[in-house]
């Protein structure tokens, strides 16, 4: 009888570890199966012209997403105008004065702001910076987009603040600094590595964001730098050609998410080097 | 070396307002994160002000989406969005607590971190490249292979009867599910290494097997978690919107077969937002992004409350309340 | 008391505060100028919470309080118009761990307080850099390798870094709070040494639970106990001759 109970156990070990092995394949599998995808479906359209030229008019062939790519940019960096300083500066807030009611009741809201979805952010910006103005632009995609950083860079830079031992809090202010410089040029200083991390990872994330884009920045088939207008990004632009009904478009829109997967698994990657490197 | 003594005359006014405005700069930092929620939502019940006052309650429950004749009903979306994203937790789960429990017990230690790290991997590909692999790859499958041999086995179902088109509430809920599947299975795992070795050994000392043990150990420590870790992800599929969009068939109805297209909040606000020609048009369309984001807020909310009350704050990043 | 002490710190009815909790019960001593004063006495007697109330870094740690007279040269360190920062600046301290700043190279380290008192000038600061490296006999050992990082030296060494970033702010003071605790006999000889140069220039108020070391190398020394001051004597006397019993059952070994 034992022997049969300790058989019919070790049968069972190995089909619940068979199935959670399963599960796993099943869990890296898609993400095999999409890269390798974008390089069947879009390596043969990726090519420098793709990288430089702008998208040409429905009907004529060739062309690139030089713009969006750009234009992507340029969408990163207002959104780091808003993200960054508050993020930061917000996240030596709570690490510094956050220790109370007030403190955890701003916690909570950043997780709050962080699980808003994107697109009802993106409606947040419309109402604020393109109904009052009739027009569509890219600072109010931006601003969407930088809404969606404050909440991540805030929290990195609190928990990496907190982490700092006394002793070199101590050491700082016992050569005569006052408060504020010990916290921002020697406290954050030293934590610089991992807020940059932070910060990286952050942009990795607002670069694929499409949804808050659509009625805000809009699109663009043309060059633009000014922040006033509406511009092309990345990811809108995949969109667009995907949902076109032409091949062409199709391979295009695969080359392009090529580009956009390699940007934001490219930034996920340093961060990671720099968090090892900082160590 | 000795300086020469410097009675109590100076004022150190210059030094103390550093300090001051150093608090006070980073307070008013602070202070964005709870301006743009607050704004956020008085945005959001501004523009629905108007569908609001005309559509009232019913709005809620009318199924017809009409811009042209100006009936607005919220209905089919509610029903797209919380249909796909159940879907995908039904999907997701059993494969996340699989995935978690084999990094965390099964997998030796030299595979575990770059395992993980791969599964999250998944987690940093945007939606719209999801979305692009769904019309592509994963919608003409559905339709050629998966639904057809569905519909042979188990089309008695209402779920499963109709025709087949690849893009529908199916694709939707399996894109999701992929979708979701990092953030659960990285919450769980580190719930399940959090498992005390005391209580491991105990069970395994009283003569319990591996999967005994698992189930006598783990799944009762993470309970808890384990819920907080599948709202979470609830919360992400509700919100999901381009990976949605281009494979849910953009169609506003109600129909319990899989099949069939459907419609979520997301999709319809990120297709009709920009294009919406009147203002209650526009106003219906706020009104139901007011709907999702109280929906989003509530589990949320949920999620992070169970999370940590599992005691596990450190997996969503931050403390508790 | 001879004038020396009129120049140096003097203390009255000095009490610190831990909360509610009183850790010091009115200490008064006066400390005399360009001298080695050692303070001992056994783990919790308040050694350190006294001299961290000489550069007010006891009020750094919250929920804390000082009350009673604290001056320096006549200078009241707690006076209503005083900044802290300018007190700490002039009366520095070196901490029990050598703690230098860890993304910072030797030379940063050295320079840092300057640095972020304002100097810029380049120069300025490398004289004063090698200046205080080799006030505190570091010099020879790390000349040529200043941009190396803080941490990548040994114990002794960091610790000396430390006090060779005290001295480049240029203090009138210097606070040991049991600087050779965490070191080896060899690197904490080396210390000692230095401790004895840096009395021409320096007073220098020494916390040690190292009785030995206190009487190598102080001028004067103070037993506390339970946060009262027992006896306060020249050291010769307080290690040959003790007053107090408890002082005397303290240095023998009896307790503590």
């Amino acid at each position: 009888m034992n022997r049969y109970i300790a058989l019919k156990k070790r049968a069972i070990n190995r089909l619940a570890q068979g199935l959670c092995l399963l599960a796993l394949l099943a869990s890296i599998v898609p993400l095999v199966t999409i890269l390798l995808d974008a390089l069947a479906r879009g390596g043969s359209a990726l090519s420098l012209a793709f990288l430089t030229e702008l998208p040409r008019p429905v009907g004529e062939s060739g062309g690139g997403m030089a713009n969006a790519i750009v234009g992507s940019g340029i969408l990163v960096a207002l959104a780091s105008v808003v993200g960054l300083p508050l993020g930061i500066f917000g996240g030596i807030y709570l690490a510094e004065f956050g220790a109370h009611r007030f403190g955890h009741f701003i916690r909570f809201l950043a997780d709050v702001l962080s699980g808003i979805p994107s697109i009802v952010n993106g409606i947040f910006a419309y109402t604020l910076l393109v109904l009052p103005f009739r027009h569509f632009s890219a600072t109010a995609g931006g601003f969407a987009l930088g809404l969606m950083m404050i909440p991540t860079v805030a929290r990195t830079t609190e928990e990496l603040i907190l982490r700092v031992p006394t002793t070199l809090r101590e050491g700082a202010l016992a050569l005569g600094i006052p408060y504020w410089k010990m916290v921002l040029r020697v406290v954050v200083r030293s934590v610089r590595g991992g807020i940059l991390t932070g910060i990286l990872l952050a942009i990795a994330r607002i670069m694929g964001e499409t949804a808050p884009l659509l009625f805000t920045s809009f699109g663009n088939p043309f060059w633009s730098f000014n922040v006033f207008e509406p511009i092309s990004a990345l990811p809108l632009q995949i969109f667009n050609y995907a949902l076109s009904p032409f091949d062409e478009w199709h391979a295009q829109a695969w080359a392009g998410a090529l580009v956009l997967i390699t940007i934001v698994l490219g930034l996920n990657l340093v961060s990671r080097l720099i968090m090892r490197f900082s160590k | 070396m000795a300086k020469v003594n410097a009675l109590s005359g100076r004022k150190p006014r210059r030094r103390i307002s550093g300090d001051l405005i150093f608090k006070r700069a980073t307070l008013l930092a602070a202070l964005s994160i709870p301006l743009f929620v607050l704004g956020s939502a008085i945005e959001l019940t501004r523009g629905a002000g108007e569908a609001i006052r005309r559509f009232g309650f019913s709005f809620l429950f009318q199924t017809s989406w009409d811009p042209v004749n100006l009936k607005f009903g919220a209905l089919p979306f509610i029903y797209g969005t919380l249909v796909s994203s159940l879907l995908a937790l039904l999907i997701a789960v059993p494969i996340s607590l699989g995935t978690a429990l084999f990094l965390a017990e099964i997998a030796p230690w030299w595979l575990r971190d770059p395992l993980s790290f791969i599964v999250e991997l998944l987690a940093a590909i945007p939606s719209v490249i999801f979305g692009l692999w769904g019309i592509f790859a994963l919608a003409p499958w559905l339709r050629s292979t998966a639904e057809p041999a569905l519909k042979r086995t188990l089309g008695f179902l209402p779920f499963f009867q109709g025709p087949a088109y690849g893009i529908g509430m199916l694709a939707a809920g399996l894109i999701l599910a992929i979708m979701i599947l990092p953030i659960i299975t990285s919450v769980t795992r580190e719930l399940f290494l959090s498992t005390p070795v005391p209580l491991k050994e105990g069970a395994l000392a009283l003569g319990a097997s591996w999967w005994e043990m698992v189930q006598a150990v783990f799944f009762p420590h993470a309970r808890s978690g384990i819920l907080g870790a599948i709202i979470l992800g609830l919360g992400r599929a509700l919100g999901e919107t381009m990976a949605v969009t281009m494979v849910v068939g953009n169609r506003p109805q109600i129909s319990l077969s899989l099949f069939a297209p459907g419609y979520t909040i997301a999709a319809v606000l990120a297709n009709e937002f920009s294009e919406a020609d009147s203002n209650l048009y526009l106003s219906a369309l706020i009104e139901i992004g007011l709907i999702l984001f109280l929906i989003t807020l509530l589990v949320n909310g949920a999620a992070r409350w169970l999370i940590w009350k599992s005691g596990w704050a450190a997996a969503k990043g931050g403390s508790g309340p | 008391m001879n004038s020396d002490t009129q120049k140096g710190f003097r203390v009255e009815d000095l009490k610190a505060y831990f909360g509610k909790v009183e850790a010091l019960h009115g200490i008064s001593m006066a400390i005399p100028f360009q001298q080695v004063t050692a303070i001992i006495g056994p783990s919790g007697c308040g050694k350190s919470t006294f001299v961290r109330c000489l550069n007010r870094m006891h009020e750094v740690t919250p929920e804390t309080k000082v009350t009673g007279v604290c001056l320096w040269q006549g200078w009241d360190l707690y006076g209503p118009a005083v900044d802290p920062v300018e007190v700490r600046r002039r009366i520095g301290m070196v901490f029990q761990k050598a703690n230098p700043f860890p993304m910072m190279s030797i030379y940063d380290n050295v320079v840092a307080g300057l640095k972020l008192m304002g100097v810029r000038n380049k120069q300025k600061l490398a004289q004063t850099a090698e200046q205080s490296l080799l006030r505190a006999a570091l010099w020879d050992e790390v000349k040529d390798k200043l941009g190396q990082p803080g941490t990548s030296l040994s114990g002794g060494q960091q610790q000396r870094l430390c006090i060779a970033r005290a001295l480049a702010v240029e203090p009138e003071v210097l606070l040991l709070d049991e600087p050779t605790s965490a070191l080896d006999p060899i690197a904490a000889r080396k210390v000692e040494e230095l401790i004895y140069d840096l009395k021409q220039s320096y007073t220098i108020v020494i916390v040690t639970h190292n009785m030995q070391q206190a009487a190598r190398v102080s001028d004067r020394t103070a037993f506390f106990l339970l946060g009262e001051l027992i006896e306060y004597d020249k050291t010769a006397l307080i290690f040959t001759n003790p007053r107090e019993k408890r002082t005397e059952d303290y240095i023998t070994g009896r307790f503590g």
